[in-house]
């Protein structure tokens, strides 16, 4: 238990191959170096849990995946093979989909049309509702999603739980492997919380790589099976939920560390890539401005 | 959350009745999802208090017809105006677009003395352009639509006053435009006309209930779609006997009768944009717009290609417009779809339910509107009412229109529609 995050009783994965994998990929934003040396993996049928403080990077490390932007550098490998993702295209074609925190759904729409929004089926032209109707009861029926009395009722009627479920359901419409989701649960009360986080846990069931953006320990802690902590731009850790108490992740995310755990003083922002970290020293100065 | 885990109920139950519909109907509208009942409700009340009052006048065939030319133009605007409206945009130069629209085809056909399809194509194409500019001003800078089709409303007011010179008209002789919106029909095309609209009609909705059933989808059943089909032969073909009476003075001299030819062109514009509307990805995609931009965006969705085409449809169509305003008018003027004509296309489609928030509205609003607004100004003409107590009579209604859409908003928002 000497080394950080790469022993293998708490690696992440539980020894499964990743299927999107990020290895030491940096973005910068003009000055502000946001993401440094960041490793990322996303297991299948697996739920990795992305947490962080306001700040620590977590949407810049998802839209980077998502392809809303480019990588500066580093290496991004998708099922084994490496690709280059700079456009959202790009990523809905390997499979990768994003339900965004402000769900992105129109409420003038009804659930049919939301799932199938920017690329609704058509036959000669003409919308094809028939095939798009019967593709999206199977869809919800395959996720287990009983709530909704009618899947031709409007968006705007449905509760927060609904809206979120019809969100999700419209990821994974379309053979995606990789669900990423951004604060899924942030708006929600505590039943449909707990609706929501089954429904990710049906995803990862189903094969998925599931992606959760949480601020919430709780609902980490019940669906994650990894957990990745980002601090100030560097991945603190990734490690099996099961291998790391609840005060380990709080003390990951405020300071980066957590005993054995975290990143180390010595890793300055000059350090090499590829570096090892030394786990016994204490927190760097830089770190912490 | 809905409590209620009934998931089956609604997609493997029976087909509704016309009990079913009709009380689905009602919760709709008591939900706030009123439709076009306001508009229809206006129709109505408008016709029976006109015709209580000038019962002579308002009800014959002659008025009725007239009736159909006054509104033509401001519905086809309208229409036009449905799309922008659509995205929570506005144009307010939609008027005087018809008027330059108007204006390119009576220079092309009198003073280059072409034939009338090349002087109609260079009237479209002037309405293209002005609806091109319009939207790659609003789509790519991002101004305000208000702003733009302001400058818009002002700039080619000065435009038309070049075109024609002031004081000046262009009258248009041309034999098939004089009849585009004065003329009628032969009374069998008229019924011609009926009996495409109803089978077609029919065709298309028994076809499409059949299929959805086949899918193992919920479908209308044949008896709520036969009598939607029913109620609409009854009524088109009572406007078509009415209209295939003689409504000439003197019969011997000159004989009136059949369905005016616009009728022909309102059926086309109707059918098709609707069809673009409730059956393409496109329409599709103006709606997602203007119920949630950001959401569209995300789904991939060029949101500024959609408000680009949004624009240029209205102004093609409010050169249609004008086209119609000319044939009726038989010239062109420096007013030509000025003063009122925006406010009441813009009045008619509100009133026939499309929001001015977006994301809401249908077509055929701007069919019902545009009739509303047309016979109150026809109406109170019959009553020799002046200028400005009509003026302000369609204010007060426009005014009702809007609350109702306000309210049934509310209404919405409170049930959980929108």
């Amino acid at each position: 238990m000497t080394s950080p995050s790469t022993v293998q009783d708490t690696a992440a994965g539980g020894g499964s191959t990743p299927l999107l994998s990020l290895r030491a990929v940096n973005k910068s934003f003009g000055a502000v170096h946001v993401l440094q040396e960041v490793d990322f993996d996303v297991f299948p049928g697996q739920v990795t849990a992305l947490v962080g403080d306001n700040g620590a990077g977590k949407s810049t490390l998802i839209k980077g995946i998502a392809g809303i932007y480019g990588f500066d550098s580093g290496g991004y490998t998708f099922a084994g093979e490496n690709v280059t993702v700079t456009n959202p295209k790009q990523a809905n074609a390997l499979g990768i989909e994003v339900v965004y925190q402000d769900l992105a759904l129109c409420d003038n729409l009804d659930i049919v049309h939301n799932l199938f929004l920017g690329r609704e089926i058509t036959k000669g032209g003409r919308l094809d509702e028939a095939t798009m109707e019967r593709r999206a009861k199977e869809t919800l029926a395959g996720l287990s999603v009983r709530t909704v009395k009618s899947i031709r009722q409007q968006v705007a009627s449905l509760s927060g739980g609904q809206r979120q479920t019809v969100a999700i359901a419209r990821s994974v419409l379309w053979n995606s492997k990789v669900v990423i989701l951004d604060e899924p649960t942030a708006a929600l009360g505590v039943a449909q919380t707990e609706q929501v986080l089954k429904l990710v846990r049906r995803l990862a069931d189903k094969g998925l790589g599931v992606v959760l953006i949480s601020h919430n320990l709780n609902d980490v802690f019940e669906v994650a099976d990894n957990i990745a902590v980002l601090y100030l731009g560097r991945m603190a850790a990734q490690v099996r939920a099961t291998g790391v108490t609840r005060n380990q992740v709080v003390e990951l995310i405020t300071s980066g560390r957590s005993g054995a755990l975290g990143l180390a003083a010595s890793e300055a922002l000059a350090t090499p890539p590829g570096a090892r970290p030394d786990p016994t020293g204490p927190l760097g100065a830089e770190e912490a401005s | 959350m809905t409590s209620t885990l009934l998931p089956e109920t609604v997609e493997t139950g029976s087909d509704p009745t016309i009990k079913d519909a009709i009380g689905d109907y009602v919760s709709r509208v008591r939900g706030g999802d009123v439709g076009a009942l306001p508009a229809v409700l206006g129709l109505v009340s408008l016709t029976i208090v006109f015709a209580a009052l000038r019962p002579s006048t308002f009800t014959s065939a002659f008025n009725f017809a007239n009736l159909i030319h006054q509104s033509a133009a401001l519905i086809v605007i309208a229409m036009g105006l449905v799309f922008v409206l659509l995205l929570g945009e506005i144009d307010l130069s939609a008027g005087y677009s018809a008027g330059t629209g108007a204006a390119v085809m009576g220079i092309v056909l009198t003073r280059q003395e072409q034939p009338w399809y090349l002087a109609v194509l260079a009237g479209l194409a002037t309405g293209a352009l002005i609806g091109l500019c319009i939207g790659l001003l609003v789509s790519r800078l991002g101004i305000p639509s208000f702003v733009v089709t302001l400058a818009a409303f002002l700039g080619l007011q000065g435009v038309l006053l070049k075109l024609i010179g002031e004081g000046g008209t262009i009258s248009v002789r041309d034999e098939t435009l004089l009849a585009l919106n004065n003329d009628d029909l032969p009374v069998w095309a008229g019924w011609a006309l009926l009996v495409v609209v109803v089978v077609g009609y029919a065709a298309v909705s028994v076809s499409r209930a059949a299929t959805r059933r086949k899918d193992g989808l919920h479908a209308d059943a044949l008896e709520v779609v036969l009598a939607k089909v029913m109620v609409l032969a009854v009524l088109l073909g009572a406007a078509t006997l009415f209209l295939s009476r003689e409504r000439s003075r003197n019969a011997l001299v000159s004989s009136i009768k059949g369905v005016p030819q616009v009728v022909l062109l309102l059926v086309v514009l109707l059918v098709s944009l609707n069809f673009l509307l409730g059956r393409t990805a496109l329409g599709r995609h103006i709606y997602a717009v203007g119920g949630n931009a950001e959401a569209a965006r995300r789904a991939g969705i060029n949101v500024a290609r959609v408000r680009l085409i949004c624009f240029v449809l209205c102004s093609t169509l409010s050169a249609v417009g004008g086209f119609l305003l000319a044939s009726y008018d038989n010239s062109i003027s420096p007013t030509t779809g000025g003063s009122s004509t925006l406010l009441y296309a813009v009045g008619a489609a509100v009133i026939g339910g499309t929001s001015l928030f977006g994301g809401k509205g249908k077509i055929m609003d701007a069919v019902l509107g545009g009739l509303v607004i047309a016979i109150i100004i026809n109406g109170m003409g019959l009553l020799n009412q002046k200028s400005e107590v009509v003026y302000m009579v369609t204010g007060v209604v426009l005014l009702v229109a809007a609350s109702v859409d306000a309210i049934s908003r509310r209404r919405a928002a409170a049930t959980g529609r929108v």
